[in-house]
């Protein structure tokens, strides 16, 4: 952008073509009222607050759609501005007909402040007469309420709907003086078209709109706000917990400018932090005594732990306990917890649910490039030229990466192809929609290769000098016609060949997937295909490209980071490798186990031949999330010791010996690391209920008691401890994550962080092309079992529902599971919508409502699986990838029926 | 709910985007006499245009109605030529020949009876119209014998 220069107030300042002139002010820190501005919106001029001079224009213009010219002279606080200002204030205060006494924003309200900046005199102009039709599209809903009295018209609630989340839920209804702010007909806001992100109440300049549940728990300018990360998926929000005198979050808030989501949340951040206040939580811990839990002291129970860990140990060797890590815990806790398992323990059985999620991005990527983690940064997305998704619910999973999809292709021309057998959402925005079978992708990819060689579209300088075994590629996808595909993915081939043109040709493609691609037997080889598909083309190593899994859980790259894996170290350090264990040896003062360890279902399966004695669980829920569900609580129930350590009584707690209640993210110090590689910060805002204590302080005290003493006076302290062992780590250091993150690689504490990958030379030194032919799921439809079943996440809930189900908001929107049917299926097998259905296969079978649409193929069925109640994966398979071990939850055969 | 008006009229125009929501609100309310709710709704489904945004334009133009509408409708000026000139007492009329208040439509359906801000023929004041007609220079006594002529 070419530079300018202007004068504000007398001050030569410079700025940038097509910036306004209220981006140059507020750049150089001067300040211009404005009610209807938020730097998130398309600039609207409504509130004509912004007003002032420019020498040479007639009239007044606004700040906020006034662009500088090179040259300008402004002046933005005349007499007459703001006389002009004051007079437009004093008719807005004429309608705005709420008192500050009573209002929760008191305090953080922009109308206030500038009333009092400008002392308006609040009768000026007498009040219109307000005769709406008294409906209110937020009376009865949970989340959130609007309230006309406040509201000043800017726009901004609707503008936001519309143009960042791109939902249009709202609209304005009416004419002067009946103007109010409403969903279509008035129709309650849950049975729009909105998603309850809240972005409505995040541009609110008043209080109109504000959390149901934060009224009257304390005025904004009361609530003490700690800025942390939310916890509920890769994405890594930052978020301002905002605490009352009472030690209660009363509401979350985000700042606008601050990476990754720039003040943006979904439903889950905004409403899902109830549970952190929920009597529910453990308070003490529990020792379960002839089949009842007893309260029980921190000595009593860290003594039965270490006593009968001793025991276990010394009769059946160290590999006899098996531990699971937690994708929720910080980085400091997964880094102690593997510690502890390798060095006070000594067994490299540690694992976490990144096993049953993105363990083959891990593998497959480490593969093909060297490093298995989200090649480009989130911004990056928003620049695409392309955008192609593949298996990943973005708007639902990732609700925040959604918008910068949308961005990309609403604002910035993008071309979206997604691959999804469900009509997502997603698919609005799409140029072209693959809606392959389930388990076909590998088939999809190669076909769209194929297109992509036979055109001559490939990137052949890129091959010659970055790649090799690219022979061993064509081998596999010169006969692998678009038609061949068509045949078993069920895409016309005329589709494959458009997203294969669209995804060469554009100026950079970026690959967007997660669990559709890596939960399947064939999950490795999707991840490698995806790989291929970048590496043909040479989409990788460069701005807005790359291959980008998003990791689900908040921390579980950050778990995989901190070496919560059974083959590897912190940093992804082989423990199989010499030099590296004799490194931690000598770090951790310890002899370390040579063999690795077991994987997350084959530490259950151990259990059933009696090999896994005793497991320590963390923050997990596989009595919930495990696939197969009955033959993994079968393993629980059979495992002579169990210790399980978390925030709530979790179905799976239910079957420990010893539970001891810890913290959560709202009451510690720490980090997580996001999807795209940024270490974050994690800061205490509230104390934690009862005895609850860090998790690593229980390990630390634990391994002491069995003759291993581990001792840090902080999280900060662990982490440095974590940045001298870790490479990619090496710079990161809790005084750098004050204000930003940094991504890794951060190799030393000068290093700025990197915000994508692979750009001179791959980690692995060059991508390597791996010829993966198409393989079918491990269990296919047939006569008895003839629907093909998938599951996965829904927007409002998160995992196995532990902590969004305590949430009202969350509740009254989503109180139950279901199983997708398309409409066809349910007529021809008599299932009304909203029906009780019996759905079985091989393992199991669960009673849940239906929910008929027309967003499925005929022949799927699709459930979510945070639902205790009809537990979708007590249907799954425990069927592995034989490379990453990732069990295929998106594709089992079942049975679908009325139940009368 | 009766699609087949909105077929038509969708139909007949190739891709519609938001800009084209005043013309297709005209059609629809003189296909179906007003403007359903759900017909709206089913719309924003085939259209793509969010259903909060039809509703935002169908209720900010007083020509629009969501609610069913008489057979024919009678508008009473209220404009300043007409008020001087006594049109209150056409107001007060046609509510006591049709039972109703402005703004409301006859049981029966055959009337809705508005009242305008001018309907621009000062020169007749008072006027009332019904339909498409004028009349003007009206009387109080003229008002069931013009009603009587719609039925």
């Amino acid at each position: 952008m070419p530079e300018i220069k202007a004068t504000i107030n007398g001050n030569v300042l410079m700025g940038s073509a097509g910036q306004t002139v209220l981006g140059l002010a507020q750049a150089h820190g001067i300040e211009i009222p404005n009610l209807c501005h938020d730097p998130r919106l398309r600039p609207a001029g409504a509130c004509r607050l912004c007003l002032v001079e420019v020498a040479g224009q007639r009239g007044l213009v606004p700040a906020c759609t006034f662009q500088v010219a090179d040259g300008m002279v402004v002046q933005t606080e005349t007499e007459e501005i703001r006389a002009i200002r004051k007079t437009v204030l004093e008719l807005l205060f004429a309608e705005h007909r709420g008192i500050c006494t009573t209002c929760d924003k008191n305090g953080d309200c922009r109308l206030q402040k500038y009333g009092y900046e400008y002392q308006i005199a609040d009768t000026a102009f007498a009040a219109p007469e307000a005769n709406g039709n008294g409906k209110n599209y937020t009376t009865g809903n949970e989340a959130i309420r609007y309230r006309p009295e406040k509201c000043i018209r800017c726009g901004r609630c609707i503008r936001i709907c519309q143009e960042v989340q791109m939902d249009s839920a709202l609209t304005f209804k009416d004419r002067a003086a009946w103007v109010e702010v409403s969903t279509a007909f008035e129709m309650p806001l849950n049975d729009s078209t909105c998603k309850l992100c809240g972005q409505c109440i995040s541009t609110c300049p008043t209080g109109a709109l504000y959390e149901r549940a934060a009224g009257g728990k304390g005025q904004a300018k009361d609530l003490t706000r700690t800025r942390t990360t939310c916890i509920y998926c890769g994405v890594g929000c930052q978020i301002d917990l905002n605490v009352n005198g009472n030690n209660q979050i009363v509401r979350v808030t985000s700042p606008v400018g601050v990476v990754p989501n720039n003040g943006n949340l979904c439903v889950k951040g905004r409403f899902g932090m109830e549970f952190v206040q929920s009597d529910k939580r453990l308070t003490t811990p529990l020792i379960k005594r002839d089949g009842v839990f007893q309260e029980a002291t921190w000595d009593e129970a860290l003594a039965v732990i270490a006593a009968r860990f001793n025991e276990i140990k010394s009769a059946y060797g160290a590999d006899g306990i098996g531990g699971l890590s937690s994708a929720k815990c910080t980085n400091e806790e997964n880094y102690i917890f593997q510690k502890f398992m390798r060095a006070a323990v000594g067994t490299n059985n540690v694992d976490h649910c990144a096993r049953l999620c993105h363990a083959s991005t891990v593998a497959g990527l480490a593969k093909a490039f060297g490093s298995g983690a989200m090649t480009n940064s989130i911004d990056e997305i928003k620049h695409a030229g392309c955008i192609f998704v593949i298996g990943s619910n973005t708007t639902e999973a990732h609700p925040v990466i959604g918008l910068a999809i949308k961005e990309a292709v609403v604002r910035n021309g993008a071309k979206l192809i997604v691959a999804d057998p469900r009509g997502i959402d997603l698919v609005r925005f799409a140029a072209v929609h693959l809606a392959h079978q389930p388990g076909t992708d590998v088939a999809l990819i190669n076909a769209m290769m194929n297109v992509i060689v036979s055109e001559k579209l490939h990137n052949e300088p890129f091959i010659r000098e970055r790649t090799e075994d690219f022979a061993a590629l064509l081998e596999v996808v010169r006969d692998f016609t678009p038609e061949k595909a068509e045949a078993i993915t069920t895409v016309p081939a005329e589709a494959i060949r458009q997203a294969a043109r669209l995804y060469a040709t554009a100026p950079s493609s970026s690959i967007i997937y997660s669990m559709g691609i890596t939960q399947h037997t064939t999950g490795t080889d999707n991840v490698l295909a995806l790989a291929n598909l970048a590496l043909l083309t040479g989409n990788v190593g460069k701005e807005s490209a790359g291959v980008n899994p998003l990791r689900g859980q908040n921390n579980v790259q950050g778990a995989c980071d901190m070496g919560a894996l059974p083959n590897v170290y912190p940093g992804y350090q082989s423990v199989e490798d010499a030099l590296l264990r004799v490194k931690f040896q000598q770090a951790w003062g310890v002899a370390l186990p040579e063999q690795k360890g077991l994987t997350v279902v084959e530490m259950m399966h151990a259990v059933e031949h009696d090999e896994i004695k005793a497991l320590y669980i963390m923050g997990e829920n596989p009595a919930l999330s495990d696939p197969n569900l009955n033959r993994t609580r079968k393993a629980i129930e059979k495992v002579d010791f169990m210790v399980v350590q978390d925030i709530f009584l979790t179905e799976t707690a239910e079957y420990a010996d010893v539970v001891l209640p810890s913290t959560c993210f709202a009451e510690k110090d720490g980090t997580f690391t996001n999807t795209e590689r940024r270490v974050q910060r994690v800061r205490k805002a509230v104390v934690p209920p009862g005895e609850a204590r860090h998790d690593w302080e229980i390990l630390c005290d634990l391994a002491g008691r069995m003759g291993y003493p581990m001792a840090y006076g902080s999280a900060a302290q662990i982490m440095d401890e974590i940045a001298a062992l870790t490479p990619i780590y090496g710079g990161i250091s809790f005084d750098r994550l004050q204000t930003a993150g940094l991504q890794w690689p951060c190799p030393n504490r000068q290093h700025p962080g990197t915000k994508y990958l692979h750009t001179d030379r791959f980690t692995r030194g060059k991508g390597k092309f791996h010829a993966v032919a198409f393989q079918s799921p491990a269990e296919t439809p047939g006569q008895e079992f003839p629907f093909v079943l998938s599951t996965g996440r829904q927007l409002y809930q998160f995992h196995t529902g532990t902590m969004t189900r305590k949430s009202r908001a969350i509740h009254q929107v989503s109180p139950t599971g279901y199983v997708e049917v398309h409409a066809e299926d349910a007529v021809r097998l008599g299932i009304a919508d909203g029906q009780m259905v019996e759905v079985s296969t091989r393992r199991g079978r669960v009673t849940t409502p239906a929910r008929v649409t027309t967003g499925i193929e005929k022949g799927w069925l699709f459930m979510p699986f945070h639902f205790c109640e009809g537990p979708a994966n007590a249907l799954t398979q425990d069927a592995l990838d034989p490379v990453a071990k990732i069990p295929e939850y998106k594709v089992c055969a079942a049975q679908i029926r009325a139940v009368p | 709910m009766d699609v087949d008006v909105l077929d038509r009229i969708l139909a007949a125009r190739p891709k519609v985007t938001a800009t084209d929501l005043s013309p297709l609100l005209q059609e629809i309310q003189v296909g179906y006499g007003y403007l359903p709710p759900g017909v709206l709704l089913e719309m924003s489904r085939r259209t793509g245009i969010p259903a909060s945004q039809i509703y935002g334009v169908a209720t900010f133009y007083e020509q629009f109605h969501l609610e069913p509408h008489g057979r024919h409708t009678v508008r009473c000026c209220r404009g300043t030529a007409c008020h001087v000139k006594g049109g209150h007492g056409m107001i007060q009329a046609v509510s006591r020949e049709l039972g109703i208040a402005e703004g409301e439509t006859t049981a029966d359906m055959r009337f809705t009876f508005e009242t305008v801000a001018c309907l621009g023929t000062c020169f007749l004041a008072p006027v009332v119209m019904v339909d498409k007609d004028y009349y003007g220079n009206m009387t109080p006594t003229r008002v069931r014998g013009i009603l009587d002529r719609y039925k």
